[in-house]
């Protein structure tokens, strides 16, 4: 590896974690929608910044491109408190007007300025080496790693200060107002952090982009766990994995880096969906049909409990009676045989021990609502894990 | 009942949503050690007496006072169950985590919880039979779970004023029993409590102090005195009849 390609995948991979930090309580508080809002309103805010500074790379416009972030926050806010359009409208209806205020802005007055749209749009991360920072001659490496290095330590020192008030103000913003921590305060506070990170990653990744890198890897890392540490965890894993794996993707179809990063995230995003152990797609569709046969075979238990005489305990009988197919019938049979429920003896069926008890803490369950009934019987019984 | 000290004093109190009032020049002087509950129809404007008490709702006049003093400056001595329905139960916590942001307030910005906060947590989750659940994921506990660990992070804020918002609403007998004898205690303890309720055949069985409210306050004092067919019916607008009588 050149020092070049690693540059790059150094600069792609802490990208990726200044990113999944908000990014996680952007998804938590269901805004995910508001970082695609931002990192297109940001653009007039970096115009005028270089009008002010006439320097691409002056600090001046991380700051006002990050206010104009947050003003589209505000905006947005503005809007729907009239209460005369709905929320996503008024994302719908803020960004792209602030957009096109920038794309005018740069039309009008910055055409001799190599602020193209292409870039802002995906940005061009292998372009990343060549700037470097220089100080007193000696070269410390590429400019760009040391602005998204910057914001990544602000972010983290901010999320290790705050992240009790940023837990309690997403989780439950009444009690943290009743507690004295101003969710407002936070609210705006995580508004500036996503919208400085956006404007950090904006070389890197463009503004289309850093939207996938923001919510892809929270959006996974909330299938797979219960812990909001742990949720923060995996983000940045999967973001750091998407910005290595993104690179070498690039590398061998010869393709837009940025574009493979997103392609990564979006397939991670798939495979988790779909085979996340608790919350993925299968899981749940195995669960809901394991909880069809589980209401079958209680429906079963109960008539057995219902009806001692030996006509309504027919095998066969069965068929007719609770009006199910055979496959249906058999697979409730074996679930109940399996379980030692019943017993089938010349094709008569009778309730076990185990079967009578079953039934009974199930309709002692069905009856009370009383969770503590049934505990021991959770395990085995999707039916009853709430 | 003159000699006893006023816990949360209410004055002139008014709340609008839109410029429509909800709550309309409210009074109130509750006194220290009641139990008290919240009554009136949907939309009287239970929840927002409570949460406008609390800070969470800017009120357009009147103003509130715990214990003499406003309530930014009391905000430790008060506890808060909030509807269960107000907050997302997927979140990615557990039941000790949730009971542990009671301790919250005490500790103030920046300082992490510790060892002494968790074993508050840990009592309090005891308190309401919960203890066993404590590492479980909140959605996978049970409405009336939920409420108890509601109920258990306010225990944990170690409070003198608890104000309650629905807690029965929607739970199993287990959970209306557990937070029946958690009132009990907490009266017993000198504790003050206000609880937004709306099963009005309980409130002699529950409470000793009660306030009618619509929009405006119809009538506060001991259940003995005023929970009576007259302020019911002047509360719910309609002919009303307790059929429970004390």
């Amino acid at each position: 590896m050149s020092s070049a390609q690693i540059e790059i995948q150094l600069i792609a991979s802490i990208v990726a974690i200044a990113c999944a930090i908000p990014g996680t309580f952007l998804v938590l508080r269901k805004m995910a929608l508001i970082s695609d809002a931002i990192s297109h309103s940001i653009l007039p805010g970096l115009v005028l910044g270089f009008f002010i500074t006439h320097d691409l790379n002056s600090p001046l416009l991380i700051i006002t491109a990050a206010l104009s972030g947050v003003v589209t926050v505000v905006l947005v806010e503005f809007i729907q408190k009239t209460q005369l359009v709905k929320e996503d409208t008024a994302i719908g209806l803020v960004f792209p007007v602030l957009f096109s205020i920038g794309v005018i802005m740069i039309a009008k007055n910055a055409n001799d300025v190599h602020l193209d749209t292409d870039a802002i749009l995906l940005g061009e991360l292998a372009f990343a080496p060549f700037d470097r920072f220089l100080l007193n001659g000696s070269d410390l490496g590429p400019k760009s790693l040391w602005i998204i290095g910057t914001i990544l330590l602000i972010t983290i020192s901010l999320l290790f200060a705050f992240f009790k008030e940023l837990k309690i103000s997403t989780f439950d913003a009444g009690l943290a107002t009743a507690l004295g921590f101003s969710p407002v305060v936070i609210h705006y506070g995580l508004m500036s952090v996503a919208s400085i990170t956006v404007v950090g990653s904006f070389d890197a990744v463009g503004a289309i982009l850093v939207v996938a890198l923001m919510i892809a890897p929270a959006a996974t890392a909330y299938l797979l766990t219960d812990n909001l540490k742990k949720m923060l965890g995996l983000s940045v894993v999967f973001g750091v994995f998407a910005a290595i794996a993104g690179y070498w993707l690039a590398h061998w179809l010869d393709a837009s880096i940025s574009g493979s990063m997103t392609t990564i995230l979006g397939i991670v995003f798939l495979i988790v969906y779909l085979f996340a152990p608790k919350r993925g797609l299968i899981s749940v569709l195995y669960r809901n049909r394991q909880q069809q046969i589980e209401v079958s075979l209680l429906t079963f238990l109960l008539h057995l409990n219902n009806h001692q005489e030996i006509s309504e305990r027919h095998i066969n009988h069965l068929n007719e009676h609770i009006n199910w197919r055979r496959v249906k019938s058999k697979s409730v049979l074996d679930l109940a045989t399996k379980n030692n429920m019943i017993v089938i003896d010349k094709s008569i069926i009778s309730l076990t021990e185990k079967g009578k008890d079953f039934t009974d803490k199930a309709i002692d369950y069905i009856i009370t609502n009383d969770h503590s009934k049934i505990e021991s019987i959770k395990e085995d019984f999707f039916l009853f894990r709430g | 009942m003159e000699s006893q000290k006023i816990a949360i004093a209410v004055d002139d109190l008014t709340v609008a949503y839109n410029y429509k009032p909800v709550l309309w020049d409210i009074d109130l002087a509750i006194p220290e050690g009641v139990l008290m509950a919240i009554v009136g129809p949907n939309g009287a404007g239970k929840s927002t007496l409570i949460k406008s008490i609390l800070g969470i709702i800017e009120p357009i006049a009147g103003s509130v006072s715990i214990y003499g003093k406003p309530y930014d400056k009391q905000r430790k001595l008060v506890g808060y169950v909030p509807q269960k329905g107000s907050v997302d139960w997927d979140f990615p916590t557990t039941a000790l985590d949730v009971v542990m942001m009671g301790t919250y307030g005490k500790l103030g910005w920046i300082k992490r919880p510790g060892k002494s906060e968790r074993k508050t947590a840990l009592e309090s989750l005891e308190k309401v039979g919960m203890l066993s659940f404590k590492d479980r994921q909140i959605n996978q506990l049970s409405g009336g779970q939920q409420q108890r660990v509601f109920l258990a992070r306010a225990l944990a804020q170690d409070a003198d004023i608890y104000f309650m918002d629905e807690p029965f609403q929607g739970v199993d007998a287990t959970t209306e029993i557990t937070i029946i004898n958690i009132l009990k205690e907490l009266r017993k303890a000198g504790k003050t409590v206000v609880v937004v309720h709306h099963d009005l055949q309980t409130v002699p069985e529950y409470f000793d102090w009660v306030t009618f409210l619509n929009v405006k306050k119809i009538a506060t004092g001991p259940v003995k005195e005023i929970f009576n067919d007259d302020n019911l019916t002047k509360t719910y607008g309609i002919n009303y009849k307790v059929s429970v009588q004390k």
